[in-house]
C-alpha cells in the first residue's frame, strides 16, 4: 500500500467536563493538571475544562447543551442579553482553542464523554481522518480492558455541533456505562489508559515512526428512534429487557425493542442495524430511545509524518 | 390505635388493620421507577387495589420530578424533622420544607393516631443493592412480619433488608410520617433513566406488600420468625485534600460489591494515580450504598453495616 506523508501534530487539548455530570473526564483533566502533563516528548499537552458552571452544579449544563453549539451559525451568532451561557462558552473555547476552519486551531482536540448506555468505548468522529484512525487503531490492538469500537457522523464541518469539530483533527472518547453524578475506577483507567496509549501514539508519529494502513469498521449514524408516545407527549414504553445493555448487537425485523406499561411488546421493523446510545439518561429530553447505525468499512494508508 | 402490645415472642402481637396506605414516588424526581410507577397508578390504579385497603399512589416532590432532579432546594427525604415540620414562615421556606408540612398534613401527623398505616416510598439507587427493603426501627413487629413474606415471596430472586436504626445516621424520611414506614430501594439505576427490569423488580415486591396487608387485614395470623437484616453501622467517606476535593475513588474490587464482605486489608480506594487505600476498620463488615450518585455531597461513598437476626413475635389484626 501507498505511503502517505501526513503534517506533524505539535499539540494535542484533552477536554473533560464539556457535560458537567460526566465525571470521568472531569476528574482526568484535573489529575492530568495536578500532574502537571504539559508535554508528551515533542507533543505539548493542554486540558481544559470546558463547562465549569455545569460541573460545580452537578448538571449535563446549565442553559443549553454546551456540546450542540459549535456549529458554524451559532459561533458566529451575536451575542445579547439573552444569550444563553453555553452559546458564550462555546464561542469562548472556539476563541482559545480555534477558530474552527482555520490554520491557528489546535492541531487534535479529544474530548471526553460518559453515556449511561452499555456502549464500551467508543471513538466518535465526524470525518475519515487519517490521523483519528490510526489513533482509533491503536487503542484498538492495545487495549484490551473493554470493547473499543468507532462511530462517524457523516455531517459536514459547518453543521457538526459538538466541541472536537473546532481543532483540525478532533474525536470524542465516549465510555459507558456510567450513571451521570458517579465516577467509577474501572471507567477512569480505561480513559486513562486511552490517553496514554493515544500519547504514545502521537510521541511515536512525531519523532517519524511509520504506522502501517489497515481498515477500520465504523459504524456510521442512519437515524434515531424515539419511545412512543400518548397524545400528551408522554412515553408509553420502556426499552425492552432484550435491546437493554446490547449497544452494537443486530437488531432485526421482528426483535423486540419496547415494552409498554400494560406489557405489549413493540418489535423492530425496518433494515438490520446496530443500536447504540441504548437509554441514554441525557437523550430523553431529546426524544431518542436509541440510534441505529450501518457498518461500513474504511480503509486508510500507511503514513508517516510530513517533513518539512 | 394498638402498636404492637408485646415483646414476648411468645405471645401474639395485635396490631389494627392497615386501612390506610401510601405509596410515594419521586421523593427524589430522578429516580424514575417510583416516578413512572406511582404516574400509572395515579391513572389506572387496577393494579394495586385490594378489598378493604385504601392505597394512595402520590408524587412527593412534583416540582423534582418536573426538572428530573433529586430535590429543587433541600433534600425533601432528610427534611421530616420535627423542627421543619413545625417552622413557621409559609411560601418563604424551602420548597421541600413547605412539602414536608403538606405531607405530613395529608399523611400524618407524624407520631400520631391519624398518622396512614403504612407508607412505602419507592426510591432507586446508582448502588449495585439489587431489591433492598428498608426500616428504621427493629422492634416494629409488623413490618419485621412483612419483610419476611416478601422475602419469602420474591425468593429464589433476593431481596434484603436495611435496618438504619443510628442514632446519627439515621434521617427523617417522607415515610417516617406513617406508622409503618418501609423504603424499597432498587438499583443499579441511573439517575434520570428507566430500566425494565428494575421497574419489574419494584412493582413485584410492591404487590407482595400489598398482599401481605390484605392477608393480615382478613386475619391470618402469622407465627413468629426471624429476619436477617444488615444494620447500619458507619458512613465511610471519600479521602478527601483539605479544600474538600476527593482525592480516591471507590477501588473497582469494592465497586459493586455491596452486600459482600469487606476484610480489614481489602482494597477500598483507589487514587487517581493508581495507588489502593484499604480498610482498616477491625473486623469484617457488609458494605453497601457503594458509589451512590447523591451521596458524594453528603460525604458517603459508602455505609458498612453488619448482619444481624431479628425476631419478631407472631400477629395478628387486632
Amino acid at each position: 500500500m501507498q505511503r502517505t506523508f501526513v503534517p506533524p501534530i505539535y499539540n494535542v487539548t484533552i477536554c473533560g467536563g464539556t457535560h458537567g455530570n460526566e465525571l470521568t473526564g472531569v476528574y482526568i483533566v484535573r489529575e492530568m493538571q495536578k500532574q502537571k502533563m504539559e508535554k508528551a516528548g515533542s507533543v505539548s499537552v493542554t486540558t481544559v475544562e470546558t463547562n465549569p458552571r455545569a460541573v460545580a452544579a452537578g448538571r449535563r449544563y446549565t442553559e443549553m447543551d454546551l456540546n450542540r453549539c459549535f456549529t458554524d451559525v451559532l459561533l458566529s451568532s451575536p451575542i445579547t442579553e439573552s444569550t444563553p451561557y453555553e452559546v458564550k462558552r462555546a464561542q469562548e473555547l472556539n476563541a482559545q482553542l480555534g477558530p474552527k476552519g482555520s490554520a491557528k486551531a489546535v492541531d487534535l482536540l479529544i474530548d471526553l464523554h460518559n453515556t449511561t448506555s452499555n456502549m464500551g468505548l467508543c471513538f466518535i468522529f465526524y470525518s475519515i481522518d487519517w490521523i483519528t484512525l490510526h489513533i482509533y487503531k491503536y487503542i484498538e490492538n492495545n487495549l484490551n480492558s473493554v470493547p473499543v469500537r468507532a462511530i462517524q457522523l457523516d455531517i459536514p464541518s459547518s453543521e457538526a455541533y459538538s466541541l472536537e469539530s473546532v481543532g483540525k483533527h478532533g474525536f470524542a472518547i465516549e465510555v459507558g456505562p456510567q450513571p451521570s453524578g458517579v465516577l467509577r475506577a474501572d471507567i477512569f483507567n480505561v480513559v486513562k489508559e486511552a490517553l496514554d496509549l493515544t500519547l504514545q501514539w502521537l510521541q511515536k508519529f512525531s519523532s517519524g515512526h511509520s504506522f502501517e494502513g489497515g481498515t477500520v469498521d465504523a459504524y456510521t449514524f442512519v437515524k434515531s428512534v424515539d419511545y412512543p408516545r400518548d397524545s400528551a407527549g408522554k412515553a408509553t414504553a420502556i426499552i425492552h429487557q432484550d435491546l437493554q445493555d446490547n449497544d452494537f448487537k443486530l437488531l432485526r425485523s421482528g426483535d423486540p425493542i419496547f415494552q409498554t406499561f400494560s406489557g405489549d411488546i413493540l418489535k423492530y421493523e425496518g433494515e438490520d442495524l446496530y443500536p447504540f446510545f441504548v437509554n441514554e439518561c441525557a437523550y430523553y429530553e431529546k426524544k431518542i430511545a436509541f440510534h441505529l447505525a450501518q457498518k461500513k468499512t474504511y480503509s486508510f494508508p500507511h503514513i508517516s509524518v510530513k517533513n518539512d | 390505635m394498638s402498636n404492637g402490645s408485646s415483646n414476648n415472642n411468645n405471645n401474639t402481637a395485635r396490631f389494627d388493620a392497615a386501612r390506610r396506605v401510601a405509596i410515594f414516588g419521586g421523593t427524589h424526581g430522578n429516580e424514575m421507577s417510583g416516578v413512572t410507577l406511582v404516574n400509572l397508578w395515579m391513572q389506572n390504579s387496577a393494579e394495586i387495589q385490594r378489598k378493604g385497603l385504601e392505597i394512595k399512589p402520590f408524587l412527593t416532590n412534583p416540582k423534582a420530578v418536573e426538572k428530573c432532579v433529586r430535590y429543587v432546594d433541600t433534600d425533601l427525604n432528610r427534611a421530616f424533622t420535627q423542627e421543619n415540620l413545625s417552622a413557621t414562615g409559609g411560601d418563604e421556606l424551602p420548597y421541600e420544607v413547605q412539602r414536608a408540612q403538606e405531607i405530613n398534613r395529608m399523611f400524618g401527623p407524624k407520631g400520631s393516631a391519624e398518622a396512614y398505616d403504612v407508607i412505602f416510598d419507592l426510591h432507586n439507587t446508582t448502588s449495585n443493592m439489587g431489591c433492598t427493603l428498608i426500616l428504621e426501627s427493629s422492634k416494629d413487629a409488623f413490618n419485621l412480619q412483612m419483610m419476611n413474606y416478601i422475602k419469602k415471596a420474591f425468593a429464589p430472586a433476593s431481596c434484603l433488608v436495611l435496618l438504619n436504626e443510628h442514632p446519627l445516621l439515621k434521617y427523617s424520611t417522607s415515610r417516617s410520617v406513617a406508622k409503618h414506614p418501609v423504603g424499597m430501594e432498587v438499583g443499579p439505576q441511573p439517575q434520570g433513566v428507566l430500566r425494565s427490569n428494575i421497574f419489574e423488580a419494584m412493582r413485584v415486591i410492591l404487590k407482595h406488600a400489598l398482599d401481605f396487608i390484605s392477608l393480615f387485614n382478613e386475619g391470618m395470623e402469622f407465627p413468629p420468625c426471624t429476619v436477617e437484616v444488615f444494620r447500619v453501622l458507619e458512613r465511610m467517606d471519600y479521602p478527601r485534600d483539605a479544600n474538600g476535593n476527593i482525592i480516591a475513588m471507590v477501588h473497582p474490587n469494592l465497586q459493586d460489591c455491596d452486600w459482600e464482605p469487606l476484610n480489614p486489608g481489602d482494597p477500598m480506594f483507589q487514587t487517581f494515580d493508581g495507588k489502593s487505600i484499604h480498610y482498616q476498620g477491625s473486623s469484617t463488615v457488609y458494605p453497601t450504598f457503594i458509589n451512590e450518585a447523591a451521596y458524594y455531597e453528603k460525604q458517603q461513598a459508602f455505609v458498612t453495616t453488619r448482619r444481624e437476626t431479628l425476631a419478631a413475635s407472631a400477629i395478628r389484626k387486632a
